[in-house]
């Protein structure tokens, strides 16, 4: 492989952009396709579907065995709330390939002290996601239950598309959320979007079990390729 | 990023003047460890970082780099299923991949 093609690769990763490797493994000839730039490759479907389902693989072409790497970009994970909760998670999460962003306006619970090594913002959800929006390939965790802080961002992902949407709160509170996203015009088929309560259904109760059961929520979302609409059931297959 | 971010590793440790190899896996069949595309970087010292399978083959794949490193053309490799009476690398799993071998230059 060039190092240029190395560095560009990696370029495209830092900037969250989807990109294919295409290596013909007779010459070892490479070129990297980007998102953009796949309508004008030769191999323009196969690189698109690789793009769709993530899979990278060997294909058959006449000049002979191609093989397609796919690069996503790397799954973010948001979290809005510095709670214990998040204090797990923001571990566990890296080591399962997740950087990790936690908003929380609320100084009190937003110190270094609590959260050593992370990136973390003590603003309000809005300044933070008007700088650095949320994509699809980022998983978004609302932990506060305060409407205050975990609405706005709720609707952000919605309207994003973020491959997960968690808010964590019992039943309860989440009827009331949903009353409240209906007032602010959200449809019923985004709403449902949400998982709530948060995370997967293992019977978690502390906030370390609890961050795991979120974390395999949002593997499985981002494995299942839910940040692409038809994979969720809304438009039909591309 | 941390070392688990095998492109990053190999770009820092080419930045850094190291001679590399960089090892993908390209096809699998049955139940592989390491899904296609996945990488291992490897320096003419041996060093490593990443995975082309459960910790199976990569010693294998390791030596091979040398040889790619050395004279600059990729090889492709395959393994199968682990022979015990022969004592060969293999995949305990009963999976077969294959992994191609190339330089960094």
């Amino acid at each position: 492989m060039d190092r240029a093609l190395l560095a560009e690769l990696n370029a495209a990763r830092a900037e969250r952009r989807a990109a294919v490797l295409v290596t013909e493994l007779g010459s070892g000839t490479q070129r990297l396709v980007h998102e953009a730039g796949i309508a004008a490759d030769p191999l323009a479907d196969p690189i698109r579907a690789a793009i769709r389902s993530g899979k990278s693989g060997t294909i058959e072409t006449q000049g002979g065995p191609v093989f397609l790497n796919a690069h996503l970009p790397p799954p973010r994970l948001v979290a809005i709330g510095a709670v214990h909760i998040t204090q797990a998670l923001a571990r566990m999460a890296p080591l399962a390939g997740y950087d990790v962003e936690i908003i929380d306006p609320r100084t009190a619970f937003a110190t270094a002290e609590r959260f050593p090594g992370v990136s973390l913002r003590a603003e309000w959800p809005q300044d933070v996601l008007d700088a650095r929006p949320l994509d699809a390939y980022t998983a978004l965790c609302a932990i506060t239950h305060d409407p205050k802080i975990d609405d706005l961002p709720l609707i952000r992902a919605l309207q994003a598309g973020c491959f997960y949407v968690g808010a964590l709160g019992s039943r309860k509170t989440h009827g009331k959320r949903v009353e409240r996203l209906r007032d602010a015009g959200l449809g019923e088929a985004e709403i449902a979007r949400i998982e709530a309560p948060i995370g997967a259904d293992i019977g978690a109760s502390t906030p370390g079990e609890i961050a795991v059961a979120i974390l395999a929520s949002v593997v499985e979302a981002f494995r299942k390729r839910k940040m692409f609409a038809e994979r969720r059931g809304e438009t039909k297959a591309a | 990023m941390s070392n688990l971010d095998v492109l990053a590793t190999a770009e820092s440790w080419s930045a850094q003047g190291r001679p590399i190899a960089l090892a993908t896996v390209v096809e699998t069949w049955g139940s592989a460890p390491r899904p296609a595309g996945s990488y291992l970087v490897i320096d003419a010292d041996g060093n490593f970082e990443g995975s082309v399978s459960g910790g199976c083959v990569e010693g294998a794949v390791v030596a091979e780099a040398a040889d790619v490193i050395a004279d600059g053309k990729p090889r492709m490799l395959e393994f199968g299923v682990a022979d015990e009476t022969a004592w060969r690398v293999g995949l305990s799993c009963g999976g077969r991949i294959k992994v191609y071998v190339e330089k960094v230059v």
